[in-house]
């Protein structure tokens, strides 16, 4: 662990003061519930210079906002924020996936700002022996491509083989992302050029040709909240997460499915994937596929299939390919049963 | 001495009525050291202070898997702050040649060399006044290798399997009968193949040490399962007599096998603290516990059965393939259980080995039969199932009566009894026997079992035990207690025998200046060191008889030594219950002072004329969701022949701790290999995955707790390790039944039940 200054602030204006120098390998980073971050410095993947501690700024809140929404403050922990009254009530499908990531005590930690920044678990990002890794040492290649991707993404990844300096076939491992992007969340953020709103589906990044930037957050931004349209999905929703063990495990495949129905009919469908690609996997085509179509397993297959299209897999992980598929019409057909008949099934 | 944490009210005594044994002793029903444990005050190796204040230690390790170290620019980490020693091949105080040799033998590499033999390799150790500074110091290290080819890719290398170099305690391929001819006999037949993969201990107390030096003599913290053992490797390894090491463990926290042996962190920390002439305290990382400190081998186990179409098997062949590292030969004896497990006309097996670049490996949970086992009770359950016989009837089928591999009579075998008993506890005669034929909406139901064995070992032990003048005792032996129970069983075997009530019992242990004891493994040390403490006791109990019969003024004035019996911390007269003295009294009556004895045991002369194994039965059910292949392990039902059982609750944990990794090799457990750069990808506990509580249903254990009396006089065998045993192959011959999907690469992920 490389030496660091810490500093703790009171405000977010203080907060972002300190910031300063740019999100970057050396420069100032914001510590929230640390469950991530610190874990990262200790491997020597994470060298902020800079802790700026933010956990005593008053970003705590979770509250019903005027236009029938949630606005959740950044610092809202992920135990608090899975056991709140409105979001169990209005967003059940944000409690589930929540309360399945990680463990109670992780869960008291984590922060939601955090929980949004949460890096991979791509293993060469996360052991600096291996020397090929774009996000973590951007032009290095990416040892994964050959290596043992299990855990990879089948969409969107960047893959001009392994000694490209732009391919990354890491995946995000958050939950929440995955359900907030189903919900249609908005991130909230400030700096010292004021405030700007990001739909969440616009937050995180595929790699592109810049595989070490997780997000489109812009250096010496401060998240303050997520906020959460009207809730549409209360009654027909599902996070359904397949992992290697019932528990503290990240997903290999998790889908997160909103769904408003009358009747047998969807009206309006919000479908995000997690454990597949760099950022949650929203296919607009699925979701489009499912507004107006009566939930059979027709159209319910149908929907999986545009989603997964153009999906590619590599030696140790193809096989997410076909499970995201059956996970998709799983998650689907529990959300259409009912978000509180699917919890019984 | 916990002894205010005991509740009296949860004192019970078992009785044992079978084979005329002598009644079970007054248990301790609260582990000895509980109050200590759970209040944080059981201390372990890390966690001491050395009478001045320690430095920390950092291992620095090899980043390429084959090669040798061209230079190490130690510039900048010199000069880092708080540093006060990089020590490196090129630097480092030079050791007497190495010698690895039992009983703690493994080949270490204690910067002597620049060879690299793997990735992970101990390179350079870095000594700063905190660990926090050694560890950002050894970062600035500049270390160029001169690479070479490396050995990596296992599965491509089994044709240059050998055998192993040395010979184990038991031959590496050994052959009973006409093998060619028995498999003839056979009209049905099973021929698979099975692998088991990379895995690695991870006891949940990292490795750690704490040595100084005061002159020539050393002093150590280190957490270890062998004390004897280990204390003589570093006196060995650092070229000094034993006498001058004094080694301590009071508590280990978890071992699994990997503590059984000194690893190159041990002689490195002695090694810093004489370079910095301060105490130097060595705690691993949990990634670097992937490699240097041990780890399971991978097999590839090949297994063809013949039977007849009455269920009879004529031949069996089980031949292995492990890796072993470039240094050292270390066998997974995965065929040795298939020797003597089940009856049968011939019956060949072999060992061999790969060599890889890759740390040695050692001694894990019931090396040889968790993975033999997960092979051999998967091939019985195919064999089974083209018999179109139930499984239990298979294996009664081929009951072996004596040990068809060594032809001796068992000293005590109850196998039937626990198939019976298990089988009924579970249900299992309302089992279905067509695969995939429960189903519970989306969750495919299926039942398994198989068969649990691992021997039953013993070895020399000594003990001490002391009678106090207020009554109460103290017992000392230098065994190490891994959080299996041994303090308890200590002070409940010691007062069992003086008739002391147990909670007046003091226990020490983990010091080598106390009698010397055995390794704890191999499932040996409440049968080896029991019976040491049971003669010490008897002797010392004898003491003080004498003392009483020499006494004008005690009630057991005269009387023969063999009319004395104890019980409740006084001495009476069998013939006579109501003449008694008390172990205090006769003490302050008899110059007031303590009485001892040591007592030293061996295993039986007879012990060689008998096979000694412990057997079991293991039932599991499993739900597989029928999209997602999630597995569940909803209930694992199990019955074991271990003899005597000593403590049930020390007992019974251990063994549902064995099944509970049982579940996990079956299901999660395993170290991913980059082929590339020899390294394990997965090297943390939130990616090397073993069973959480929510992956562990009902465990429903039970011992049928039938003596074995011609083992040792206490009739106990050890159940360390057979809990491991089988239940990998129960829950997969579950899935099997579940899914009609077969999976012969452990672990079973959903990945390989969904391509099934």
């Amino acid at each position: 662990m490389n030496p660091f200054e810490y500093q703790r602030v009171s405000s977010t204006e203080e907060a972002i003061r300190h910031i300063g120098a740019p999100i970057g390998t050396h420069g100032a980073k914001f510590l929230g519930g640390g469950t991530n971050l610190i874990d990262l410095m200790k491997l020597d993947v994470e060298c902020p210079s800079v802790l700026v501690d933010i956990t005593r700024l008053e970003l705590t809140k979770v509250e019903p906002t005027a236009n029938g929404g949630l606005m959740v403050g950044a610092l809202v922990r992920n135990s608090n924020l899975a056991n709140d009254p409105h979001v169990i009530e209005k967003y059940p499908l944000l409690s589930q996936a929540l309360l399945s990531g990680a463990s109670p005590q992780l869960r008291n930690m984590a922060t939601t700002g955090g929980n949004l920044l949460q890096r991979t678990r791509c293993y060469y990002f996360t052991d600096t022996a291996f020397p090929a890794c774009n996000k973590r040492v951007p032009g290095s290649g990416c040892a994964a491509i050959q290596g043992f991707n299990r855990i990879h993404a089948i969409l969107g990844q960047t893959d001009h083989g392994p000694t490209s300096g732009e391919s990354c076939i890491a995946t995000n491992p958050s939950d929440m992302n995955v359900a907030l992007t189903a919900l249609g969340a908005t991130i909230h953020v400030q700096s010292a050029h004021g405030k700007r709103s990001i739909p969440i589906a616009d937050f995180h990044r595929l790699p592109g040709s810049t595989p070490q930037l997780d997000t489109n957050l812009k250096p010496g931004e401060l998240i303050t909240a997520v906020e959460l349209p009207v809730s549409r999905f209360a009654k027909n929703s599902w996070y359904l997460k397949v992992r290697d063990r019932q528990s503290y495990a990240f997903a290999l495949v998790s889908v997160a499915i909103g769904l408003e129905m009358d009747g047998n009919t969807i009206l309006s469908a919000g479908m995000a994937l997690g454990g597949v690609a760099h950022k949650p996997w929203r296919s607009l085509e699925a979701e489009q596929e499912l507004a107006g179509a009566p939930a059979t397993r027709q159209s319910i297959e149908k929907a999986a299939d545009l989603a997964l299209e153009g999906a590619k897999g590599y030696e140790h992980n193809v096989f997410k390919i076909q499970l995201a598929k059956q996970s998709i019409m799983r998650a689907l057909t529990l959300a259409a049963r009912g978000t509180t008949a699917g919890r019984e099934a | 001495m916990p002894i205010t944490a005991l509740n009296p009210g949860q004192q019970k005594a078992s009785g044992i009525a079978s084979d005329g044994a002598k009644p079970a002793p007054k248990q301790l029903a609260m582990r000895y050291d509980a109050r200590a444990k759970v209040t944080g005050t059981a201390k372990y190796a890390g966690e001491f202070r050395a009478p001045t204040d320690a430095v920390y230690a950092f291992v620095v390790q090899s980043t390429i898997p084959s090669g040798s170290i061209a230079s190490i620019d130690q510039a900048a980490a010199t000069k880092s702050s708080g540093v006060l020693a990089v020590i490196t091949p090129f630097n480092a105080p030079k050791l007497p040649p190495a010698n690895p040799q039992p009983p703690a033998r493994r080949h270490i590499t204690v910067l002597q060399e620049r060879e690299i033999f793997y990735n992970g390799q101990p390179v350079a150790v870095v000594v700063a006044r905190s660990l926090p500074e050694a560890i950002q110091a050894a970062s600035l290290l500049r270390i160029t290798y001169r690479q070479t080819a490396a050995k990596l890719r296992f599965r491509e290398r089994l044709g240059e399997a050998r055998p192993p170099k040395f010979p184990g305690r038991e031959p590496a391929a050994q052959t009973r009968g006409d093998l060619a001819a028995a498999m003839s006999k056979g009209t049905v037949r099973v021929e698979q193949t099975y692998t088991t993969p990379y895995q690695h201990h991870n006891p949940m107390e990292p490795h750690a040490t704490l040595a100084w030096w005061e002159g020539g003599k050393l002093n150590v913290y280190d957490s270890t399962q062998y004390i004897a053992g280990d204390c003589m490797t570093i006196a060995r390894t650092l070229g000094i007599p034993t006498d001058n090491v004094h080694l301590e463990c009071p508590y280990t926290g978890g071992g699994f096998g990997c503590k059984g042996s000194t690893w190159s962190h041990v002689i490195l920390a002695a090694m810093a603290a004489k370079v910095v002439g301060k105490p130097v305290k060595l705690t691993l990382e949990r990634p670097q516990m992937w490699g240097p400190v041990g780890g399971r081998p991978t097999t590839v186990q090949q297994i063809k059965l013949a039977a007849t179409q009455d269920g009879k098997i004529t031949g069996v062949q089980h031949d292995v393939i492990v890796h072993t590292s470039l240094m050292e030969d270390f066998l997974e004896p995965s065929a040795d259980q298939t020797r003597m497990l089940y009856a049968s006309e011939a019956c060949a097996t072999s060992h061999k080995m790969v060599d890889m670049n890759l740390g040695v490996a050692t001694f894990m949970r019931a090396p040889g039969e968790s993975t033999g086992t997960a092979a051999l009770e998967t091939a019985m359950d195919e064999l089974a199932l083209a018999l179109k016989m139930d499984p239990v009837q298979l294996r009664l089928t081929n009951y072996a009566e004596k040990d068809p591999g060594s032809d001796k009579p068992w000293s005590s075998k109850h196998l039937r009894e626990c198939y019976e008993q298990a089988g009924e506890r579970f249900g299992w005669s309302k089992r279905n026997p067509q695969p995939a034929s429960m189903r519970e909406g989306n969750k495919l139901i299926g039942w398994g079992m198989a068969t649990a064995t691992y021997p039953a070992n013993r070895s020399a032990a000594q003990a001490l035990v002391r009678i106090l003048t207020n009554g109460h005792a103290f017992v000392g032996c230098g065994s190490q207690d891994l959080g299996t129970g041994t303090y308890t069983i200590m002070a409940q075997t010691a007062g069992d025998t003086l008739g002391i009530d147990p909670r007046l019992v003091e226990a020490k242990l983990g010091d080598s200046t106390l009698p010397k004891a055995p390794a704890s493994g191999g499932s040996q040390s409440a049968a080896s060191i029991c019976p040491a403490i049971s003669a010490a006791a008897m002797q010392a109990k004898l003491k003080v008889a004498q003392l009483a019969i020499n006494d004008p003024e005690s009630p057991l004035h005269g009387a023969i030594v063999a009319d004395i019996s104890a019980s409740d911390g006084r001495l009476f007269l069998s013939s006579s219950p109501g003449s008694s003295d008390s172990y205090a009294d006769i003490l302050s009556r008899n110059g007031g002072k303590p009485v001892e004895a040591l007592g030293s045991t061996e295993p039986g002369e007879d012990s060689t004329a008998m096979s000694t194994h412990s057997f079991g039965a293991v039932f599991a059910e499993v739900a597989v969701d029928a999209e997602t292949y999630m597995v569940e392990v909803r209930r694992i039902v199990a019955t074991y022949d271990i003899g005597t059982l000593i403590n049930d609750t020390t007992g019974i944990n251990q063994l549902e701790g064995g099944i509970v990794w049982g579940v996990g090799f079956a299901l999660h457990e395993e170290s991913h290999l980059d082929e590339t750069y020899g390294r394990y990808v997965n090297a943390n506990l939130a990616e090397y995955h073993v069973p959480v509580n929510a992956d562990i249903g009902k465990l429903d254990v039970t011992v049928l707790n039938i003596p074995d009396i011609k083992f040792n006089p206490l009739g106990a065998r050890g159940i360390g390790e057979i809990g491991i045993t089988g239940t990998a192959a129960a829950v997969g011959n579950a899935i099997f039944h579940a899914t009609g999907k077969r999976i012969r690469n452990f672990p079973i992920t959903l990945d390989k039940l969904m391509n099934a």
